[in-house]
């Protein structure tokens, strides 16, 4: 018994043109048993960064109070909002921390930062339970369905998309893998990060 | 007493069948391994199939250690680990529905496994446990049926069918074999529902479910089972039943098989997908109100806590 794979869940992010996005399923488990089929592991942390919190979901919620403490303790301090470089290392090191007896949680990271010409680039990361960071040019993947996202990924994602496009790669290939993983599913959900607004859209996915 | 007179008869099964043996063994020269390998059923004239065992002093043990059962279930030899199968009786025959799903791990290695077996027109097994074990010893079992047919000139009963395969999988005892099966079908004493598992139990019953669905199909089966369900009713029973487990259930699911057998031998009912029955419910087939079998859809809109989706995304 994986206690990474006791309540089963998978994210994935991915990166299109001067847009992100972050897209989870919605299952709990209790190992084989379905509890719940509107778990949200995915969470707002500035109106531009979102984290998706994939692993035992006891660590979720803690783990997500704590991110919060955090942000906005840095808001205060620094009177200005976070960015997704230094939340990602935020992120890193408070995992660290816990070197010894970690969280079991795999986070993935999905933001838009802004250059100093007043751009935008978009931003995603991920790291594994003890805070090693991958930044990632093209997608990143974790939770119970990582290798069969990986997989659909590789095949269905390219360079440069528009939103539109990448709500529809990002999709297909969350639906499509966990399809193929008999601890997530039970339905999705995807936001797409663009510099002006955040679209958020729930998936039917299959439910057995 | 027959048996004296039996032995020196020229026209009985017996004497037939020591014919044959007697052929092939003179046909010996063009034995398995002349043709490069002796799998499948053998030559029935000769009796049981043969294996190859492992060359080691205890083969018993040594299968033990890498063939997986309740010892040790991190070897990984055999694949089905989860499954729902059930199979009941009622005032108008047999029941069966098994899900389609094939685990190896948590990775899904199929959708659209076979797991009812048919046997003959008249026997149905279903498949829980190893799908080789299961596929292999049924198809055997019917073999051994025709067989029975040939010298007795009438149907082997169900009864009699479990038992081979339960007496033949208990003299596998301790080798590995894996399997949770029902033997169902229809003989003189009316429908008949036998459960035979790999380590030789073999139970009569009304009402069986099998695999790590089970719990949920047994808890839609019992409430809605009775004796004098109709044809239609029991159907659908077994179809919300595959459901139940197929949702709940992360190692069943993506579709149910169904079938039917009656006084003149089983019948394929329909195949239909999970999450289909989840959204939309089975469709137009008798027995089914045609409404979705999802909680949360079925009771849209009927509680204050529970009111209609605004839009449904596109």
């Amino acid at each position: 018994m994986s206690i990474m794979e006791y309540n089963g869940g998978s994210v994935v992010a991915m990166v299109g043109k001067d847009c992100v996005a972050i897209a989870s399923d919605l299952r709990l488990g209790n190992q084989a048993l379905g509890i719940s089929s509107n778990f949200q592991k995915i969470f707002p942390v500035t109106d531009r960064i979102y984290l998706g919190l994939p692993g035992l979901a006891t660590d979720v919620t803690t783990l997500r109070e704590r991110f919060r403490f955090r942000v906005n303790m840095y808001t205060i301090k620094e009177e200005r909002e976070i960015e997704p470089e230094t939340f990602a290392h935020l992120v890193s090191s408070t995992l660290y921390e816990h070197r010894f007896g970690p969280y079991f949680i795999e986070p993935v990271i999905a933001g838009i930062s802004k250059t100093p010409s007043g751009g935008v680039k978009p931003f995603i990361a991920a790291t594994d339970l003890i805070g090693c960071l991958n930044f990632a040019k093209d997608f990143v993947v974790a939770g119970t369905a990582s290798s069969k996202l990986f997989g659909v990924a590789e095949g269905l994602w390219e360079p440069d998309l528009e939103p539109e496009d990448l709500f529809e790669t990002i999709s297909q290939t969350l639906l499509n893998a966990v399809d193929r993983d008999a601890y997530s599913g039970w339905g999705g959900i995807v936001h797409v990060i663009t510099k002006d607004k955040v679209v958020t859209r729930t998936l039917k996915g299959r439910m057995d | 007493m027959n048996s004296f007179a039996e032995r020196f008869s020229t026209t009985t099964a017996a004497s037939h069948m020591r014919n044959a043996q007697k052929l092939a063994e003179e046909d010996d020269e063009f034995d398995g391994t002349m043709w490069g390998s002796s799998a499948g059923f053998g030559s029935i004239a000769k009796g049981v199939p043969s294996f190859t065992v492992p060359a080691v002093a205890d083969p018993t043990a040594f299968l033990r250690l890498h063939t997986d059962d309740h010892a040790d279930p991190s070897c990984r030899i055999k694949i089905q680990h989860g499954t729902t199968t059930l199979a009941f009786r009622f005032q108008g025959g047999v029941i069966v529905a098994v899900d389609s799903r094939a685990t190896a791990g948590s990775y899904i290695a199929s959708g659209t496994v076979k797991k009812v077996i048919e046997i003959n027109p008249y026997l149905l097994g279903t498949m829980a446990g190893g799908a080789a074990d299961c596929q292999y010893w049924e198809t055997y079992l019917g073999m051994h049926c025709r067989l029975h047919e040939l010298r007795n000139r009438e149907r082997i009963s169900v009864s009699a069918a479990s038992k081979y395969l339960s007496n033949l999988v208990y003299s596998y005892k301790g080798m590995g074999l894996s399997m949770g099966t029902m033997i169902c079908g229809w003989d003189k004493t009316g429908p008949a529902v036998f459960y035979v598992d790999s380590d030789g139990t073999r139970l009569k019953g009304d009402l069986f479910s099998v695999g790590s669905g089970s719990t949920f199909a047994y808890g839609v089966l019992d409430q809605g089972y009775r004796w004098d369900l109709t044809d239609e009713e029991a159907q659908e029973l077994g179809r919300r039943s595959i459901y139940a487990a197929g949702h709940r259930d992360a190692f069943s699911g993506n579709s149910c098989n169904l079938y039917h057998v009656k006084e003149d031998g089983w019948k394929f009912i329909g195949n239909y997908d999970i999450s289909k029955l989840h959204y939309d419910g089975p469709g137009n087939v008798p027995g089914s109100d045609g409404r979705p079998y999802g909680y949360d859809i079925r009771v849209e809109g009927l509680s204050s806590t529970n009111a209609p989706e605004v839009a449904a995304a596109a």
